[in-house]
């Protein structure tokens, strides 16, 4: 089965993930410009950090055969430090516009301050005016009512719910989400965000229809095989196969392709040039072995050698 | 040189867009020149792939003796359309703006996406010379990523006309450790000097003592010089049993100037009359050696 990881922050992650995610069958992943961990102070950080998700990034999984899509967007950490603010939104409008863009996001509330209401704001009019979807990152805290308050703000500038991802739902917040026409995503995330046996009990309840999983792997304890590790749990479990592949690929590319700029035939049939410039091709595409979640799990152990 | 430049890459793309196309093209270019900021500049390069396509340019017989014609070296066979596009849109700016130019492109490189970023460096031998494009190009070359790096290594004259032989010879030596191949880059037989055949046998004795294989188009830039101690390692390296390094080592034994070097090609005695007959050659090795790849 082919997976696409809606949100990972690759940026972070190692080459063995990389691996073990082109193993397991994700054949794309989408970048989600975020906060690095600590703050950036600087608007020149900020578009070095750009460059290197819609560049450097962008090479490094197609190495492995895994194409990389990503997201810009100023996030709601940041959105509190104005000077920044003011200097990322005058840059954003350039990167936006770049190869393999594919929303604004992720962007939303944290503390749900004036601050970050302000630049949700800005930043919904941008995707507006350059008629690309929106990745919502719904607060940890206070998550019901931020995540209702998103969707009101949407409304509010006349968006289209069917262009909104809002992402990190829960319980208790996928219903309304969903009523209201926007497309929920699922962040499997270990401890904070959704785990694998939840997940399916959600799938279970509410179907496949505008729903998606994402692992949301970042420099935190996380897991890149998320995606691959639910839609196994959720098979096991009896959902059906069309199902599975609806909330692990399908949706994903459905919601994002919005853009214009992710295809199914970017894995399954890429332009010469980008064979020759940027994409190595997926060895499970090319008819190799099949996706295996576990194998590569036991790789980190001092007592595999480097035998060369 | 920009305006001629201009003209042949605008020739080549009118003849494959269809008019909706040319005419938005055309509408750009003009929003560029006549805007007071870089705005209409990131949005039409920005917009490129997506109302031109992304697909080969596939130059003619005739586009490409123009080309190399009005820039000796300058080889498009491998551009796309959107590449091409992208690149007359530069050309353009250096004629319309040419105080600011060096500026605006410095700036463009460092927003590039991965595309943009060929495009650029794929250029540079049709932009105005300067000393702050010689620095860009010097960044472009520490890149990590193969396909910028090939855009300024291969099919590109600017390496040739413009490096001094430091930075030549590591460009060609880290055209070897990224797995990329030297047979495209123009001038390597002219611009060959002792110093790098100097550094790539040593490299070779060091990729022997790691028991990795060593590249056998490395021979190629040691043979003109080979002497003494060279001459031993291309003696092992026509000792392999894999037939396009000894090939290799061989011709570059062909070409080596000391009588020992003859000495031990002439011991391989079938290769050595593939060699004199003009049957196996640089090209030929290449050749191969791609299709062997395919």
């Amino acid at each position: 089965m082919m997976f696409i990881d809606p949100h990972a922050h690759m940026i972070s992650r190692t080459t063995d993930d990389y691996e073990a995610m082109a193993a397991s069958g994700i054949v794309a992943v989408i970048e989600p410009a975020f906060w690095v961990g600590q703050p950036r102070t600087h608007v020149g950080t900020y578009i070095d950090y750009l460059s290197a998700i819609i560049g450097f990034e962008r090479f490094r999984a197609g190495q492995f055969g895994i194409r990389h899509y990503c997201t810009v967007g100023l996030n709601s950490k940041e959105a509190n430090n104005e000077a920044l603010a003011e200097d990322v939104m005058e840059i954003l409008p350039r990167f936006a516009l770049k190869e393999g863009v594919v929303a604004i996001g992720e962007i939303g509330y944290d503390e749900q301050t004036e601050l970050e209401d302000k630049y949700f704001r800005l930043q919904l009019e941008l995707a507006k005016e350059l008629e690309l979807p929106v990745m919502i990152h719904t607060p940890h805290r206070d998550k019901k009512r931020g995540t209702s308050r998103s969707m009101d703000v949407c409304e509010e500038h006349g968006m289209d719910p069917s262009k909104i991802i809002v992402d990190h739902n829960n319980e208790e917040t996928v219903r309304e989400v969903l009523d209201r026409g926007y497309w929920a995503a699922f962040s499997i995330y270990p401890s904070t965000k959704m785990g694998n046996a939840r997940m399916v009990e959600i799938l279970a309840e509410y179907g496949a229809e505008r729903i998606m999983v994402d692992s949301a792997c970042d420099w935190g304890i996380s897991e890149p095989l998320g995606v691959a590790k639910t839609a196994k749990l959720a098979l096991e479990r009896g959902i059906p196969q069309d199902q599975v592949e609806m909330v692990c690929y399908k949706n994903a590319l459905m919601a994002y392709g919005q853009s214009g700029q992710m295809h199914e035939d970017d894995w399954l049939n890429p332009t010469a040039i980008d064979q020759r410039t940027m994409y190595e091709g997926n060895s499970i595409l090319r008819g190799g072995r099949e996706p295996m979640v576990q194998e590569t799990a036991v790789k980190r152990n001092a007592n595999e050698l480097i035998i060369e | 040189m920009t305006g001629i430049a201009t003209e042949l890459l605008m020739q080549w793309l009118s003849n494959r867009l269809t008019p909706d196309q040319s005419s938005w093209f055309h509408t750009q270019l003009q929003k560029i020149a006549q805007s007071n900021s870089d705005r209409e500049l990131h949005i039409t390069l920005g917009m490129i792939p997506r109302k031109l396509g992304r697909a080969d340019l596939l130059p003619s017989a005739e586009e490409l003796s123009a080309a190399d014609k009005h820039a000796p070296g300058w080889n498009p066979t491998h551009w796309s359309i959107d590449s091409t596009a992208r690149i007359a849109v530069i050309c353009h700016l250096a004629s319309l703006r040419p105080e600011q130019f060096d500026d605006t492109l410095t700036d463009l490189i460092r927003n590039a996406d991965l595309a943009e970023s060929i495009a650029l460096y794929s250029g540079v031998a049709l932009y105005p010379q300067s000393s702050q494009l010689d620095n860009l190009i010097g960044e472009g070359l520490r890149t990590n990523i193969r396909s910028v790096f090939e855009a300024i290594a291969h099919n590109n004259p600017y390496p040739a006309t413009h490096f001094d032989e430091n930075r030549w010879n590591h460009m060609v030596l880290k055209a070897l450790f990224i797995d990329s191949t030297l047979a495209p880059i123009y001038g390597l037989d002219k611009r060959a000097n002792p110093e790098l055949a100097n550094i790539l046998c040593d490299y070779a004795n060091e990729r022997w003592a790691a028991g990795r294989l060593v590249t056998f188009e490395l021979w190629r830039c040691v043979g003109p010089f080979a002497t003494g101690k060279m001459i031993t390692d291309l003696e092992r390296a026509a000792a392999t049993d894999n037939q396009l390094e000894k090939q290799a080592a061989l011709l570059a034994l062909s070409d080596a100037p000391d009588q020992q070097g003859h000495q031990v090609l002439n011991s391989h005695p079938q290769v050595a009359c593939q060699i004199a007959s003009g049957e196996l050659t640089w090209n030929t090795i290449s050749e191969n050696a791609r299709a062997s790849n395919a």
